[in-house]
């Protein structure tokens, strides 16, 4: 017994050492599988099966060579926070990061104090190499990141509500006092868009290349920006906002309203895709995870909320205010109320729980925070200016030149420019399951119910018309004959349409059936038709 | 406390002198490519527009006969020679590249009727119906000079005068010996005047010829009385025969897989067959509107291009039932005649109209040397137009040729009455006894019986 167990133990550690090499694999292949494959069980046609098979192995063969090649073509590692002993990643101190890291990170960190033209609003590009500021008073600037040289700075003395870059950093478009307005990178202005209105709160799907803006009188605007068609127009008639967010996954317009609702828009429907009830009172701030499946709800009613948007249920609840919210491309949630910044961190089955906290400087009201993609940076807009600092493991380490490419270079900038209008998505593409597009519509349900259905309707109906009270008429027409008799008369009626579907079914069948069997074909036509 | 945050140095992402190439990174993260399948969908739809709108097939003609060409032959040695002979006796050698007549065979006083080059390249033979077998040394490849003297190709390196017109001829693939056809099959040598072998199966005339390409001795011929005969040259008969409902007019083995070929049939349609299964055929590619003249294979045997009566050229795909390409132009007449080119990217036709048309294989081909990045684009357009053919809007697309009217027409009437034919067998069979009419598929249908 001994010995075998020996023998079994000793044979053990090697064959999981054998297993675990492909199932590191095939847990890194599983990322680029995008779902899981076709059920060919059920197909009777046996080309086509032979055809998919093959498909479905080509499809899984590419996505191992991805994730063999990770090693190769993704060199930088991500970012990471690790306490020791007793630390707490909560405890540590923005000082104490910068202690640490090296000098082109820690020049990443810093306070730009502007304290006449704020409170300040800022974005960055999809490829956080350049940052758009717009001071409420009407103080917009661009900056490069990467140089941390202003390249363009100007006021248009007039309120400014929001600002959003377009399809690159060439242009941009902010919300003004009475119209949303485009300027280019020289600060020269291109557009005035007088049909949006006043607008509270701009978004761009780059994809599409259309503008959205909500007005002070809730109307959502979908604007094409390569043609200038106004795409669509909707009145949401849930009152005014500002809480507009993108679903990057899907490019669907979130929208959070005073009665702590939360909608969903498409340019192709009037009316919102999804109606959901968030919150006890108004809604702060909305944030998308980029996966799509994930969505984070800030209301009134002191209350942050997570959703899975699968579902469309409530994943957990914690208690907070939060005046923004913002993803990061590794799924880090940023929190900003008041003077606070709070980072939260998915410790696994999506429960979130604190990773970072800071302080802004007491009486800095932060209205925006805004992760910058392929860093690990937390921008944060607020009433003295703009600061940004570091949170390690926030950013994707590895970009991928023809997405989005920090290093640009101006022709590279223009070829992808054209690429991307030539692959420009049309509205209707917008959906909320994005991957429907090119499959085949399921198969209708059948229209016809079943006897059983049928006559459980049929019940249903009888029992409703038996349990109708009647008024109390006058003496005479009051009799308890008469009142049964009404009674009956309801019954039928509520009977009737049923039994006359099944009429009409039945004399057809069995006509069919009696010809069919006693007369030959050619007989047929000279069997008496009987009138129907 | 252990903390690392993202680092990048502008050095390590970025060239370093001008003459370098831009550094260029991966990420195949299926997250950070949002919208892949509307993407994609909207890359095939435009690929799509784009191979519609690049589509230019025809190349240009070529002008010179003055009666219409009546066969046309590869010169396997050459890839920009092609041979045509005319309903006048007149034969030429082209230069595709140029356009242009290289040498003229002069000789034939009736039409000639067919036209074969000897696998080497070196000979050409011709044959028509005024009864004789002409031989010819084939030139080197130049433009017609009219001070050089050209006596040593204008004449016929032999001459062989026989009994009967010749209506087709066809060169072995691998040897010395060359078939001819007209009232009976002939087999000749290069050196003998007189044929050395000589088959008959009954009493009608035979109109084409055809070597295969994998057996040596193995050949096909159609003739009028609607057969199409195999035969085998180390036997002393004919080894099979079919005969179908109508003639067929020309037959074609497909080089690849030499135990099929195709049989372009007066009725419309041309039918692959099996040699081994005669009983039935292999597939129907239907489309013409009216009989099939002449048909090749591509080299690559994975299609081959008809010419026919209805003034149209049809490329199909050897395994489709239904065309992948329609050629047509206004001043082109019937077509009595097409070859693929020998690298399979060119079709010629020629027809009634006296001349030579050359046609792209793939209408929106782009010509000349593409770039490796170029091609590799047109893979990737190819990939997802393949994957996205089944949606409505991108298949109504590729799908959509315009027709002449009159071809229009045409297909819709024989449409109406194939419908009302298929009605009436339907009819027929519920009308009859039980059993006593069996429903024949269309590959056999027009097939009226086998013989050995």
């Amino acid at each position: 017994m001994t010995m075998n167990e020996e023998i079994m133990n000793s044979e053990k550690p090697v064959a999981e050492n054998e297993q675990d090499i492909p199932d590191e694999l095939d847990l890194k292949a599983r990322k680029y599988l995008r779902g899981s494959g076709a059920n060919l069980e059920t197909l009777r046609d046996k080309k086509l099966k032979g055809q998919l098979a093959l498909r479905e192995k080509l499809h899984g063969q590419s996505a191992k060579a991805a994730a063999k090649a990770e090693k190769w073509l993704m060199p930088s590692e991500e970012g990471y926070l690790e306490p020791e002993g007793l630390e707490k990643t909560w405890m540590i101190k923005q000082e104490s990061i910068l202690h640490e890291v090296d000098i082109i990170s820690s020049r990443k960190a810093f306070d730009m104090i502007l304290p006449d033209l704020g409170p300040y609003n800022m974005e960055y590009t999809s490829s956080g190499r350049y940052m758009l500021v717009g001071g409420r008073k009407g103080h917009l600037a661009m900056i490069d990141m990467l140089s941390m040289e202003l390249i363009k700075e100007f006021q248009v003395r007039e309120t400014v509500r929001d600002v959003v870059f377009l399809q690159n950093e060439q242009f941009f478009a902010a919300a003004q006092k009475k119209y949303p307005y485009i300027y280019n990178r020289h600060g020269t202005e291109i557009h005035c868009l007088k049909e949006h209105g006043a607008a509270l709160k701009l978004q761009f799907l780059d994809k599409h290349f259309l503008l959205v803006s909500v007005n002070k009188f809730a109307q959502l605007h979908y604007q094409d920006v390569s043609t200038g068609v106004m795409v669509a127009n909707y009145r949401t008639g849930l009152g005014r906002t500002d809480v507009m967010r993108v679903n990057p996954h899907n490019a669907v317009i979130g929208l959070g309203h005073s009665g702590g609702k939360v909608t969903m828009w498409k340019p192709t429907s009037v009316k919102p895709l999804v109606t959901m009830l968030c919150h006890h009172g108004p809604v702060t701030a909305i944030a998308f995870h980029r996966g799509g499946q994930l969505m984070a709800t800030a209301g009134m009613d002191r209350k942050i909320k997570l959703w899975d948007l699968r579902k469309f249920g409530v994943l957990h609840t914690y208690h907070g205010h939060a005046r923004t919210l913002d993803f990061s491309q590794k799924g880090l949630l940023a929190i900003g109320n008041g003077s606070q910044i709070q980072v939260w961190k998915d410790s696994g089955n999506q429960e979130y729980e604190s990773y970072m906290t800071h302080a802004m400087v007491k009486g800095y009201q932060i209205g925006k925070l805004s992760f910058r993609p392929y860093e690990d940076v937390l921008g944060i807009g607020h009433s003295m200016g703009i600061s940004s600092i570091l949170i390690p493991g926030s950013g994707e380490p590895n970009f991928d030149t023809f997405v989005a490419n920090p290093y640009e270079t101006t022709k590279q900038r223009r070829e992808k420019e054209v690429h991307a209008l030539l692959d420009k998505l049309q509205p209707e593409t917008i959906m909320l399951e994005p991957s429907r597009i090119g499959t085949v519509r399921p198969p209708r349900k059948k229209e016809k119910p079943t006897k059983k259905e049928m006559e459980e309707e049929m019940e249903a109906a009888v029992e409703a018309a038996k349990s109708i009270s009647f008024k109390k008429k006058t003496k005479g027409r009051n009799k308890p004959s008469k009142r049964t008799k009404k009674k009956e008369e309801e019954v039928f009626k509520a009977k009737r349409p049923f039994l006359e579907q099944q009429t009409e079914e039945k004399p057809y069948k069995k006509q069919r059936t009696a010809e069919e069997v006693e007369l030959p074909k050619a007989l047929q036509r000279f069997s008496r038709k009987k009138a129907s | 406390m252990k903390v690392k945050v993202i680092s990048r140095s502008t050095e390590e992402f970025t060239r370093e002198r001008s003459q370098d190439l831009q550094k260029v990174f991966h990420n195949y993260d299926p997250n950070l490519r949002t919208h892949e399948k509307a993407v994609e969908y909207t890359r095939a739809l435009n690929a799509a527009k784009l191979e519609k709108i690049f589509a230019r097939p025809f190349v240009g003609a070529m002008d010179g006969h003055i009666d219409a060409i009546s066969c046309m032959a590869k010169n396997p040695n050459n890839l920009k020679g092609i041979f045509s002979g005319s309903m006048d006796g007149d034969i030429r050698l082209w230069d595709i590249a140029t356009r242009k007549t290289v040498r003229q065979f002069p000789g034939h006083e009736g039409a000639v009727r067919g036209l074969t080059s000897s696998t080497d390249g070196d000979m050409l033979i011709s044959c028509g119906t005024d009864c004789t077998v002409r031989l010819w040394k084939v030139p080197i490849l130049k433009i017609m000079d009219p001070n050089e003297s050209n006596e040593d190709y204008s004449k016929p390196l032999a001459v062989y005068v026989w009994k009967h017109a010749f209506w087709s001829v066809d060169h072995q693939w691998d040897g010395t010996l060359f078939a001819t056809a007209g009232a009976q099959v002939d087999i000749w040598d290069h050196n003998r005047s007189e044929p050395i072998n000589t088959f008959e199966w009954g009493k009608d005339t035979v109109i084409s010829v055809r070597f295969n390409p994998g057996e040596p001795d193995v050949l096909a011929t159609s003739a009028s009385d609607r057969s199409i005969t195999l035969y085998d040259l180390r036997m002393s008969s004919p080894a099979r025969k079919i005969i179908m409902r109508t003639k067929t007019n020309k037959i074609c083995w497909n080089p690849m897989e030499p135990m099929n070929f195709t049989a372009a049939n007066e009725d419309c349609s041309c039918y692959s067959y099996d040699m081994r299964k005669l009983d039935e055929a292999k597939v129907v590619h239907k489309d013409h509107v009216s009989a099939v003249m002449d048909i090749d294979y591509s080299p690559t045997g994975r299609e081959f291009v008809t010419g026919s009566y209805d003034r149209t050229v049809r490329i199909f795909p050897y395994n489709g039932d239904h065309s992948r390409e329609i050629y047509h132009t206004k001043r082109m007449q019937r077509v009595f005649c097409v070859r693929y080119s020998c690298d399979g990217s060119y079709v010629i036709s020629g027809s009634d109209d006296t001349n030579l048309r050359l046609w792209k294989a793939k209408a929106s081909e782009q010509m000349g040397v593409l770039l490796p990045r170029e091609r590799k684009k047109h893979e990737y357009l190819d990939a997802v137009k393949e994957r996205y053919k089944h949606l409505p809007e991108v298949k109504r697309i590729v799908r959509h040729r315009h027709l002449p009217k009159p071809i229009y027409k045409a297909a819709a009437l024989r449409r109406t009455m194939i419908e009302a034919e298929n009605k009436k067998d339907k009819r027929r069979r519920a009308h009859s006894a039980p059993g006593s009419v069996s429903a024949q598929p269309f590959r056999k249908r027009r097939i009226l019986k086998e013989e050995e």
